[in-house]
C-alpha cells in the first residue's frame, strides 16, 4: 500500500542517528579547516553515548523496510557531518568488491583488512575502459608487476590494502581490466598524499602510485586471467539489477541539503520571516517563497531516493530508479545549498557558520558514483531501449 | 511503513483508466481544443464510468465506496495522460461533491448529493479564483455579509469550470475574519454568468466569470453551517488533484517525444542518439518520477486526514513548474513540429500553462 508514514522502529533509529549527528557536527568545522588531520576513529563522547543509547528494535532479515530505513538514517548522519563519526565503521569499498568477486580463499585471507578501491586515474574517470594502470605477469616469478597512478581513492589513507583496477591488455578495453589485491607496505606501492579538495575535506581521499610493484599471482581477484576481446556493445536497455550505492550516495547529499534548509529556516525565523505554505506571491516575502521552492525540490528529490531503496527492499530491479535518484539528487543538492546561500547572503558565505561548508561538501554528489551525465546516459538508454553502443 | 507499492485495486484502476484514456480521451483531445467545447456524449460516457457517484455514501444514493485520494490521483494521472481538459471534464463534479460530503450539513447532503447519483451527467463547480492579479484562494475579495438569518454576497469570480452547465456554484467569500463557502444556484438573483472565457489552454473546458451583486443566500446555504468548512483543506485537495493532472500530461509529452526522436533523422542518425536530445528525455523521465512521488505523498496525507497544506504546496510549486518545463521542452525536442498544431505537444504546453493557475477546478 502506498504509504509515507514512518514506523516506530524507523523513528527510533532516526532519533538515535540524530543524537549522534548533533555531537559529530560540533567537530565539523575543525576538520574542515585542518584538512591534513584525520578525524579520530572514535570521538571522546562515543563511550558515554553508546553506554546510554537504548537498544533499538532490529527486525529480522524478512524486513523489507531495511533499505529505506538505512537511507533515512544515512541522511540524518550526513545532516550532522559528512565525515565525522562517533565511532568509525571499519571497511571500505574494496571490502564490498572482495565479498562480491573474491574466491573463498581470498575472502578468508583478506577479509579482516580495511580495503579501499582504486579505479579513477588522472586520465580516466567515468569511462573505466580507459584504465591505463598495467598488470604484467612475470612468468618466472609468478608475480604481477603493476605500474600506474590512481587518484580519488576513498578511505585511501586508512586502508590496509586496495582493490586495484588494472589492465592486462589495453586493446581489449573493458574486457582486459582485472582487479588485484595489493596490501599496504608492498614495495613499489606509494601513497604520496591525501587529496586536497573543495569539500568533504575531513574525508579520507588519497592518491596512489604503483612503480614496478610486484604482487603474487594469486592476488588477482576471482582468479580469472582470461581477457575478453569480444565487444558486446553492452546490455540493451536497463540491466535488471539491484543497486543501493547510487541511492546511498544520493542520501548523503540529501542529508547535507536538509541541514542547509534547517539552518536557513532558523535564520529566517530569527529575522521574523515566517514561511506560510498557503500564502501566495502577494502576501509573502520573496525569501520565504524561494525557501518553499527549495524545500519542495528537496522533498521531491528525497522521495526519488526512498523509492529506489523501497524497490531494493521489495526485491524489484531498480537500476533505472537508482540513476533517477542519483541524477536528481546531484542537481537538487547543488541548487538547494546554493539557493540557501542566496537567501541568507553574507551569513551564507561566512565560515562562522556551516552553510558554506555544506555547499562545498555536497558538490561531490553530482560527480562520484557516476556523474549526473552518466546517470542520464543510463536513463536515456533505458527509455530509448538502446545499448551502450547505440548511445554514447 | 514507507511504501511506493500500489494495491491490487489501484493497479486495476490504473489499467482501466489507462485503457479508457487511450481509447476515448486521446483521440478527442485536439478536436475539443479546436472547437472550444466537449461533446455531450463524452460527458455521458465519462459519467457512465461512475467516477462521481461511486464515492457518494449509499444513504444519499451513491455506491458508498471509500474515497481514496491516493487512488484518485492514480486515476487522474491516467485520464490526463489522454488529455488534461477531458480528464477534468470527466471528474469535474467530484470537487463540488467532495466538499459537500466532507463538510456539508445533513440537510445539504440530502439536498445536493442525490443530484449526482442519477444516470445523466450533472455539473456543479467551485468558484474560488477571482479576476485580480495575484489572487489568493484564502484571501478572497468577494465578501459575505450577514443579513437577517442569511448572507449577502458581493464580488466577482473567474475561471469557474462548466459555468455553462453547472447547476450550482460553491462560492468562496470572506465572512468577517474567516473564509466561508456558499452554495449558490445558477439562477440566483443578482448572479450574472459571463460568456465563456477565452483562454490560452484547456479550451475544451468552458470556464466563466461570475458577477455577484448582492446575492442573497440563506444560512442553510453556508457549507457546513455555523461550523463552516475547512477551506484550506479544499484548496489542498484541489492542488493535489491538479498535480496529478499535470503529471499525466507530462508523462504524455515524454511518451510522445520518445518514438518521435527515434524516427527523426538529422545528420545521418536519429536525433535520439544525440546526447542533447537523449539527456532532455532523461530529465523529463526523472521529473515525472519526482512529481509522482510528491503527488502520492500529498494524497496520502489527505487520505490519512493529516494537515496536507505543506505537502500540497510542494505539489503546486514543484509540479506546476516541472510540468511546464517538460511541455516546453517537448516542443523543443520536436522542433518546428512542436509548434505545429498537427502534433499535440503545443496543445499540451498550453494546457500546462493554464492548469498551473486553475485552482479549485478538480479534486480527489
Amino acid at each position: 500500500m502506498i504509504d509515507f508514514t514512518l514506523t516506530e522502529t524507523d523513528e527510533a533509529h532516526i532519533e538515535q542517528a540524530r543524537q549522534a549527528a548533533l555531537i559529530c557536527r560540533q567537530y565539523a568545522r575543525e576538520y574542515d579547516e585542518n584538512e591534513a588531520e584525520m578525524p579520530p576513529e572514535e570521538l571522546p563522547e562515543a563511550a558515554e553515548f553508546f553506554a546510554n543509547a537504548p537498544d533499538l528494535p532490529t527486525p529480522g532479515p524478512e524486513d523489507t523496510s531495511y533499505p529505506v530505513r538505512t537511507a533515512l538514517q544515512t541522511m540524518v548522519t550526513h545532516w550532522g557531518d559528512y565525515s565525522i563519526r562517533l565511532k568509525r565503521d571499519r571497511g571500505g569499498l574494496g571490502n564490498a568488491a572482495l565479498a562480491a568477486a573474491g574466491t573463498p580463499e581470498q575472502q578468508q585471507k583478506w577479509g579482516h583488512l580495511t580495503l579501499s578501491m582504486a579505479i579513477t586515474e588522472p586520465g580516466c574517470g567515468s569511462d573505466p575502459s580507459r584504465v591505463s594502470t598495467t598488470a604484467v605477469l612475470d612468468e618466472e616469478t609468478d608475480e604481477w608487476v603493476l605500474n600506474g597512478e590512481k587518484i580519488f581513492v576513498t578511505t585511501g589513507i586508512r586502508a590496509n590494502g586496495v582493490v586495484l583496477w588494472a589492465t592486462l591488455d589495453k586493446s581489449a578495453g573493458r574486457g582486459g581490466i582485472k582487479s588485484f589485491l595489493v596490501e599496504k607496505g608492498t614495495p613499489g606501492f606509494e601513497v604520496p598524499h591525501k587529496e586536497k579538495k573543495l569539500g568533504i575535506r575531513a574525508d579520507d581521499t588519497a592518491a596512489y602510485v604503483f612503480r614496478d610493484c610486484r604482487i603474487p599471482r594469486e592476488n588477482l581477484l576471482g582468479g580469472d586471467e582470461t581477457v575478453q576481446h569480444k565487444n558486446s556493445g553492452g546490455f540493451r536497455g536497463v540491466m535488471k539489477t539491484f543497486n543501493m550505492t547510487r541511492p546511498m550516495t544520493a542520501a548523503f547529499g540529501h542529508g547535507i541539503a536538509e541541514a542547509a534548509l534547517d539552518f536557513t529556516r532558523e535564520q529566517l525565523e530569527a529575522a521574523g520571516i515566517t514561511v506560510d505554505y498557503m500564502a501566495g506571491l502577494a502576501s509573502q516575502s520573496a525569501a520565504a517563497e524561494k525557501f518553499i521552492r527549495l524545500e519542495a525540490l528537496h522533498e521531491a528529490s528525497k522521495l526519488t531516493t526512498l523509492n529506489a531503496c523501497w524497490m531494493a527492499g521489495e526485491g524489484m530491479p531498480n537500476n533505472m530508479e537508482s540513476s533517477v535518484c542519483k541524477a536528481h539528487a546531484g542537481s537538487s543538492v547543488r541548487a538547494i545549498t546554493q539557493g540557501c546561500i542566496e537567501i541568507l547572503g553574507s551569513l551564507g558565505i561566512s565560515r562562522d557558520h556551516l552553510l558554506e561548508k555544506w555547499a562545498r561538501d555536497c558538490r561531490i554528489t553530482d560527480i562520484y558514483e557516476g556523474t549526473g551525465e552518466i546517470q542520464r546516459l543510463i536513463i536515456a538508454r533505458g527509455l530509448l531501449d538502446y545499448t551502450r553502443a547505440d548511445l554514447k | 511503513m514507507i511504501s511506493f507499492g500500489m494495491s491490487e485495486d489501484q493497479q486495476l484502476v490504473r489499467d482501466t483508466m489507462r485503457e479508457f484514456a487511450a481509447e476515448a480521451i486521446r483521440p478527442l483531445g485536439r478536436e475539443c481544443d479546436e472547437a472550444s467545447s466537449i461533446p455531450d456524449d463524452f460527458f455521458q460516457m465519462a459519467w457512465d464510468l461512475g467516477l462521481t457517484s461511486t464515492q457518494i455514501p449509499a444513504e444519499y444514493g451513491g455506491a458508498g465506496e471509500d474515497r481514496s485520494p491516493v487512488t484518485n490521483v492514480i486515476l487522474l494521472e491516467e485520464l490526463a495522460h489522454g488529455d488534461a481538459a477531458l480528464a477534468i471534464a470527466a471528474v469535474a463534479p467530484s470537487q463540488f461533491v467532495n466538499a459537500i460530503v466532507d463538510y456539508g450539513s445533513e440537510e445539504q447532503k440530502k439536498k445536493y448529493l442525490p443530484m449526482f447519483c442519477g444516470d445523466r451527467y450533472h455539473a456543479a463547480s467551485l468558484a474560488i479564483l477571482e479576476p485580480s492579479p495575484v489572487a489568493e484562494p484564502l484571501r478572497p475579495r468577494t465578501v459575505a455579509e450577514p443579513k437577517g438569518d442569511g448572507f449577502v454576497i458581493s464580488g466577482a469570480k473567474s475561471f469557474v469550470v462548466f459555468g455553462d452547465r453547472a447547476s450550482h456554484f460553491l462560492v468562496f467569500a470572506r465572512n468577517d475574519d474567516r473564509v466561508d463557502a456558499f452554495v449558490v444556484p445558477r439562477d440566483a438573483e443578482g448572479l450574472t454568468i459571463s460568456e465563456p472565457e477565452l483562454n490560452m489552454g484547456m479550451k475544451g473546458l468552458t470556464t466563466v466569470g461570475l458577477e455577484l451583486e448582492r446575492v442573497e443566500v440563506a444560512a442553510a446555504d453556508r457549507l457546513g453551517g455555523e461550523a463552516g468548512a475547512d477551506a484550506a483543506q479544499i484548496v489542498n485537495n484541489s492542488r493535489v488533484a491538479l498535480g496529478a493532472v499535470l503529471l499525466g500530461l507530462s508523462r504524455g509529452v515524454l511518451e510522445y517525444c520518445v518514438p518521435y526522436t527515434k524516427d527523426r533523422v538529422a545528420f545521418d542518425e536519429p536525433i535520439s542518439k544525440k546526447q542533447s536530445i537523449a539527456f532532455r528525455l532523461a530529465d523529463m523521465h526523472i521529473e515525472c518520477d519526482a512529481m509522482r512521488h510528491l503527488v502520492w505523498q500529498a494524497a496520502s496525507h489527505l487520505e490519512q486526514g493529516r494537515d496536507a497544506t505543506q505537502k500540497a504546496r510542494f505539489v503546486k510549486t514543484y509540479v506546476s513548474e516541472k510540468a511546464l518545463w517538460i511541455a516546453d521542452n517537448g516542443i523543443q525536442v520536436l522542433g518546428g513540429h512542436g509548434f505545429i498544431r498537427e502534433h499535440p505537444v503545443e496543445m499540451w504546453f498550453r494546457h500546462a500553462r493554464t492548469l498551473g493557475v486553475l485552482e479549485g477546478a478538480v479534486g480527489v
